[in-house]
């Protein structure tokens, strides 16, 4: 099984260039606008994106991401429009993968076997759930590797060597590294650190590595794409969502534009790591 | 159907689970940190050591054992069940957390962390947890939703007396849901020095049977004084439930003997088809907090706030236990309304002049149910989970003119 996540992160490595891969939440600040923001990323430097599946209570987000939720959730986004969405997306682009990322309750409440045969017909690649660890690996997991789709693990600071290989058992597409102890959009990761973290879990596995949490800034990018293979961005671009809207948290004409104005400097700042450590 | 098990005792599985209850729905972050308490809990556990001193505090300085009480008034008011009261409410800081907290800070201290959190409704367990880190002088950090701190001043002046950092928590509905999410984000940015101290029978494996058995004292207990006053087992049990930590400690030790019939109450707020937190009751199965249980939730999977006059009782979800003992049957789980619980509360109040914690109210308001229809030598036990002076203000302001 080949999926659009395998083939582009194969097609970057020929290229020699990092993946950018952007987290926005679904329908926020509306389903409509969500969708421009959705379609303008991949022309603006995303190679991979995530799709947040809006949750009442994300305990592993920060700030910026819980309060993205919560305006999606209050302008009516349920799981089933995040799967409108993503098959709205394919209407035009057939090729930028896309990942959907959550909570386990809203899925397992909508009925997993029922969520994953509409997440593949709908479009999608991969899954991201936070609160899925290894040793739930039955709920969710391996029905969705037995169904065609990624199932991206997380693994963080606390993750050691003995247990890496746990993490690393049925993870697919990549890996996501957590690049601080702590909560999405928490302080400045210190680069070095990943540097090496991300050296320690390519010794484990050949998938491509990327790295989150932290990673507001094209500087972050650069630093962080001296030794990965995709630098996320989630929580700089929820805020960059939050500080567009009117007062009453809707869309306004410069909402697309602030996403995509930050996504292009962090693609830059991603794409430019490599051209110095080339030289 | 669901299928009997040999024993009600012998969960959770190495998973974690009871039935299909229970479980580690957690960020990678934090199983690290899980898997390591819970390798440390089945060390201490086994240690003589550990038993012993936890038992010296619980003597010398919790006050333990709380008495079985038999409560004449409220046996001849309702004419039926012999009725006794496990008087939890007279512990050291006054309700049945204090049991829980010590095993657990005990715990921390063998663990090497300096460093407890902890959430709290009503301030019940965020006070138990101020005193037992004044106590062994650790530092101590509470998360409390800013709506609870506003209803409930006096317990957060009581943990700041005690030493204790009070964080009111502003996210999502800033009540003891958002207050768990952020001890558990908390928990996720600080676990190399941070003891998680959880009040209840929930969270992820393995804290619900960690905390079983540290409030199985409560039924332990009860086992023994009941065998020494009337030289046989009680016929019924009742206490309430919001997360079901004092309702798991009474039942727990008796689950096994199928004489024993077991009530749990949940609060019903203004009505099952209104506002209320009773979870068996009113929700279905999903994940919250680490683990499956029974929760309040849309249609969307989203989760929903709980509503009950007593901010301990209105979490939106069930310790996982509770969930599969609904399930299979082996105990009942029965609802009373914020009416119900503040009737029973004036009640007990002057016929035994014992005020009740809001919560431990929903418990006695079922007495009315159960009592009259049991013959005269039917033993039923109520567990007293708390004291009511927190709720006095609330109470004295519902009633106007009345109290």
């Amino acid at each position: 099984m080949t999926t659009r996540i395998d083939t582009r992160f194969a097609a970057l490595k020929a290229e020699g260039r990092p993946a950018l891969v952007t987290f926005v939440m679904a329908g926020d600040p509306g389903y409509e606008a969500s969708l421009d923001i959705l379609k303008a990323l991949p022309a603006a430097g995303a190679d991979v994106i995530e799709i947040g599946m809006p949750f009442s209570d994300p305990m592993a987000d920060g700030p910026p991401i819980q309060a993205s939720g919560l305006r999606a959730l209050k302008a009516g986004q349920t799981l089933k429009k995040t799967l409108q969405i993503v098959s709205d997306f394919r209407k035009t682009d057939n090729e930028t993968p896309l990942v959907l990322m959550g909570y386990y309750n809203p899925v397992y409440v909508y009925g997993v076997d029922k969520f994953l045969t509409e997440a593949l017909k709908a479009g999608a690649d991969g899954l991201i759930v936070v609160d899925l660890p290894p040793e739930e690996d039955a709920e969710l997991c391996l029905p969705a590797l037995e169904a065609g789709l990624n199932f991206i693990r997380l693994a963080t600071p606390t993750t050691d060597d003995k247990r890496l290989p746990r993490v690393l058992e049925n993870t697919s597409g990549f890996v996501y590294y957590v690049s601080v102890t702590g909560i999405t959009g928490s302080a400045t990761p210190d680069f070095d650190e990943v540097g090496r973290a991300v050296a320690r879990i390519k010794r484990h596995t050949d998938l491509p590595v990327a790295v989150g949490f932290g990673v507001k800034t094209a500087q972050h990018a650069a630093a962080v794409a001296r030794g990965a293979d995709a630098v996320v961005v989630g929580s700089a671009l929820v805020e960059a969502v939050r500080k567009s809207l009117d007062n009453e948290d809707r869309a306004t004409e410069k909402t697309v534009k602030a996403v995509t104005d930050l996504v292009a400097e962090l693609s830059a700042g991603a794409r430019s790591a490599r051209a110095v450590a080339a030289e | 159907m669901t299928i009997k098990p040999n024993s009600f005792r012998s969960g959770p599985d190495e998973d974690g689970r009871f039935g299909i209850y229970g479980g580690r729905f957690v960020a990678e972050t934090l199983m690290p940190n899980i898997l390591a308490l819970e390798q440390a809990y089945a060390e201490a556990r086994n240690d003589p050591a550990y038993q012993a001193e936890m038992d010296g505090h619980l003597t010398h300085y919790v006050g333990r054992p709380s008495p079985l009480y038999f409560a004449e008034r409220l046996t001849e008011h309702f004419g039926g069940a012999k009725i006794y009261l496990k008087r939890e409410e007279l512990n050291h800081t006054g309700s049945h957390k204090v049991n829980n907290v010590l095993g657990q800070i005990l715990l921390a201290r063998r663990m090497g962390k300096p460093r407890i959190i902890a959430e709290t409704g009503a301030g019940s367990h965020g006070v138990a947890t101020a005193t037992l880190c004044a106590r062994f002088g650790l530092k101590c950090v509470v998360y409390m939703g800013a709506v609870d701190v506003a209803r409930q001043a006096s317990n957060v002046f009581r943990m700041k007396m005690l030493g204790a950092e009070v964080i009111p928590v502003e996210s999502g509905t800033k009540t003891l849901k958002d207050a768990l999410n952020e001890a558990l984000r908390d928990w996720v940015s600080n676990v190399s020095d941070t003891f998680y101290c959880i009040g209840t029978v929930a969270g992820p494996h393995p804290y619900p049977a960690m905390v079983r058995d540290f409030q199985s004292i409560i039924g332990n207990e009860t086992r023994t004084q009941m065998q020494e006053l009337e030289g046989r087992l009680p016929d019924s049990l009742l206490a309430c439930v919001g997360g079901g930590s004092n309702a798991m400690g009474l039942f727990h030790p008796f689950l096994d003997d199928p004489t024993v019939e077991i009530y749990g109450v949940e609060a019903s707020g203004h009505g099952l088809d209104k506002l209320h937190a009773a979870s068996i009751n009113g929700g279905r199965p999903g994940i919250l907090h680490g683990n499956r249980t029974y929760i309040l939730m849309n249609d969307d999977g989203q989760i929903e706030e709980g509503h009950s006059i007593s901010a301990g009782l209105d979490y939106p979800g069930v310790g996982p236990e509770h969930s599969w003992l609904a399930d299979t049957g082996r105990a009942t789980y029965l609802t009373a309304t914020d009416d119900e619980a503040v009737e029973a509360f004036q009640l007990l109040s002057k016929l035994e002049g014992i005020i009740p914690a809001l919560e431990s109210a929903h418990a006695l308001a079922k007495l009315k149910e159960l009592a009259p229809h049991k013959p005269k030598d039917h033993l039923m036990v109520v567990n007293l989970s708390g004291r009511g002076d927190k709720d006095v203000p609330q109470v004295a302001e519902l009633l106007g003119g009345k109290l």
